[in-house]
């Protein structure tokens, strides 16, 4: 998949300040269609503010923003949604006490109609909502059933599942497996290879490598609000990768501690084993997918 | 296309069994205004009991009640969709003291200090005037991003000040009658005044406003864009705003909604009384919150409905007439009304949290 094709989305040298903070500054990436570009960065990094600016929340205070080859400047979300950059927030801009179909196409609501007597069309709305979600694998035994009531996978699902529906040719994903175990990371990992497989750029912030490494092209890593490396994945071993992201000495430290941690039981270092196992062989899979 | 795989299908099967064990009852009591309904049915069963002497249950005395709860009702249904959209209006009773004291003062005798105007023009500045009100509120709290309840604290005394100052200093006055000798005033008062017999009893026809409002409110609410518009706004405006809503444009709409209710009322009581007073509406905005919590809107907002802001005013008056007929001391009445408040949110929060288990 990963090619040489021209940038879907690319943002070139952008720096935005909050009044004396400094939020992110020179920070060039892009993502081309059909991949997907890892962000990746610990708290603190600049990630929120990043994605902030990719999904035209914030204005860049320097810097440009290309899409599909052109110059852009956004002045609302709703204006980088009509040109397909859609976005799924870490609190997944969903309404908790509202039905599942409604919060699917809030801010794009299908009408039936004309002047004074355009209504919502509740009922395509009821049965495109069910439909879309059954292809992600979540059964609505009750279309009013409200987001409040979803597993977190399954408002991601519900998230993503609404992106593509609506024509997304950019997916902005903030940090989707953050809060999911470790099975229900997998099943969103795997719709984010889905997305890419049907041709859509997708840009994917995380804090995790592990989850990062198994589906990204291509990878910027981000420090303290400036890019810190920017690889492609054959440049960059996993455990490179894991090193770039906290630091080289932290991270031997917490090594350290850990080794010395299962050393104390040895039941512990056996479960320790069986899980590491157990992601390897499910990240394999998905790397297939 | 890989959806079947273990890992998708595995977290799902125990979600789905807990969704199944939803029964008839909990989903009823999911709605809204479900518990309104039910307290105006037992509220009505009580003082039907209490006051069958006073011939409580009879066509006078609900002619009486609707005619009391039509004004007040106006009002909650405005503020229903304002409050589900995250917002509230404490300003909306000066609205109306503001709204009639323009028509009067305009309509007024210019001997008497007034501009002579006939009524039809009066009442479009009035609701021109109304509509400002609610504009300006809006922007307010847009702009300085203050919690509405303290912005419209304000200029509920910045209107009723104005009101009482600008009647005064231009009548001379604080009470303006007369409104039946200006032309205009026929029409008007069979659109607004009139009177309707049934079974002996007179409703008025603000009652008949009173529910169409309340039926346009209730499709806007269920089945438009702007609909779901208000329900974001009010259930997370962060999340509606990145998801594309006009959040901000939602809200300022739903401030001149309320206004213009309060303006709907004011110009409903100038023909009903052919008169204003710098006084009219006072206490209306705490009158119209507590009739639209009773009808099951969050204070928090994004949950609630029209129907239950409804019921919520009608609630409202019949425990005032209730108490006016059993001719138990009206002093009474606010303690009554305080402690429906308080049982209707706790009762309010126990439906929710019912609901959002299931």
């Amino acid at each position: 998949m990963s090619g040489n094709g021209t940038p879907l989305l690319e943002i070139k040298n952008v720096s935005k300040f909050f009044g004396s903070v400094i939020a992110i500054q020179d920070v060039s990436a892009f993502v081309r269609a059909g991949e997907v570009t890892c962000l990746l960065g610990d708290n603190g990094a600049g990630k929120s503010t990043l994605i902030k600016v990719l999904a035209g929340v914030h204005k860049p205070t320097e810097g440009e923003y290309f899409f599909d080859g052109e110059k852009r400047e956004f002045s609302s979300p709703r204006e980088a949604l009509d040109h397909g950059i859609a976005t799924v927030y870490q609190d997944l801009a969903m309404i908790p006490l509202m039905a599942v179909w409604r919060n699917f196409f809030l801010g794009a609501e299908p009408t039936k109609g004309w002047g004074p007597f355009q209504r919502y069309d509740v009922d395509f709305a009821k049965e495109t909502a069910i439909s879309e979600l059954g292809k992600m694998g979540i059964e609505l035994r009750d279309p009013d059933q409200t987001v409040g009531t979803l597993s977190g996978g399954e408002r991601q699902s519900v998230a993503i599942a609404r992106a593509v529906y609506f024509g997304a040719k950019v997916l902005i994903l903030d940090e989707p497996t953050a809060a999911l175990g470790v099975k229900q990371a997998g099943v969103v990992l795997k719709y984010i290879l889905q997305a890419r497989n049907r041709g859509i750029g997708v840009i994917f912030i995380t804090h995790n490598p592990h989850h990062a490494y198994p589906v990204a092209d291509h990878f910027v890593i981000l420090r303290r609000g400036t890019v810190y490396g920017d690889f492609t994945k054959e440049e960059l071993p996993l455990e490179q990768l894991v090193q770039m992201m906290a630091g080289g000495a932290d991270l031997e430290v917490l090594q350290h501690e850990l080794e010395m941690a299962s050393r104390e039981g040895e039941e512990g270092a056996e479960a320790l084993a069986e899980t590491a196992e157990a992601i390897s062989s499910e990240l394999e899979e998905l790397g297939e997918g | 296309m890989t959806t079947d795989t273990a890992p998708a299908t595995a977290p799902a099967p125990p979600s789905d069994e807990r969704v199944r064990k939803v029964g008839a009852i909990s989903r009823l009591l999911s709605r809204p205004e479900v518990g309104a309904i039910a307290g105006t049915a037992l509220i009505w069963v009580f003082f039907a009991i209490v006051a069958w002497d006073n011939n409580f249950a009879s066509w006078v005395t609900t002619a009486a009640i609707f005619n009391r709860a039509a004004p007040l009702g106006i009002l909650a249904i405005a503020v229903s969709l304002l409050m589900i959209g995250g917002e509230f209006d404490l300003s909306i009773g000066s609205i109306v003291g503001f709204a009639g004291m323009t028509i009067m003062v305009l309509v007024f005798p210019t001997e008497g200090g007034g501009f002579g105007w006939a009524l039809w023009p009066a009442i479009l500045v009035a609701l021109i005037f109304a509509l400002a009100i609610g504009l300006f509120n809006g922007w307010l709290v847009k702009v300085t991003k203050l919690p509405s309840f303290i912005i419209t604290l304000g200029t509920l005394f910045v209107f009723r000040g104005l009101t009482i100052a600008l009647t005064r200093l231009i009548t001379n006055r604080t009470q303006l009658g007369g409104a039946d000798e200006v032309s205009g005033f026929a029409l008007a008062d069979r659109l607004f005044a009139a009177q309707i017999k049934v079974f002996g009893a007179s409703f008025r026809i603000s009652i008949l406003w009173w529910i169409a409002l309340t039926a346009l409110a209730t499709w806007i609410l269920l089945r438009t864009k702007q609909g779901s518009w208000i329900f974001g706004s009010g259930g997370d405006a962060n999340s509606a705003r990145n998801q594309g809503v006009p959040v901000d444009r939602t809200k300022i709409a739903l401030f001149m909604t309320t206004a213009f209710a309060g303006f709907l009322v004011a110009m409903i009581q100038v023909v009903q009384f052919t008169g204003a007073d710098t006084l009219r509406g006072r206490q209306q905005e705490f009158f119209a919150i507590i009739a639209v919590v009773i009808g099951g809107t969050l204070l928090t907002g994004g949950y609630g409905s029209a129907i239950g802001a409804f019921f919520g005013a009608l609630i409202f008056a019949m425990v005032q007439q209730g108490i006016i007929i059993t001719g138990v001391d009206g002093d009474w009445f606010q303690v009554f009304v305080g402690g429906i408040l308080i049982v209707a949110v706790i009762f309010n929060n126990f439906v929710r949290a019912k609901a959002a288990q299931r």
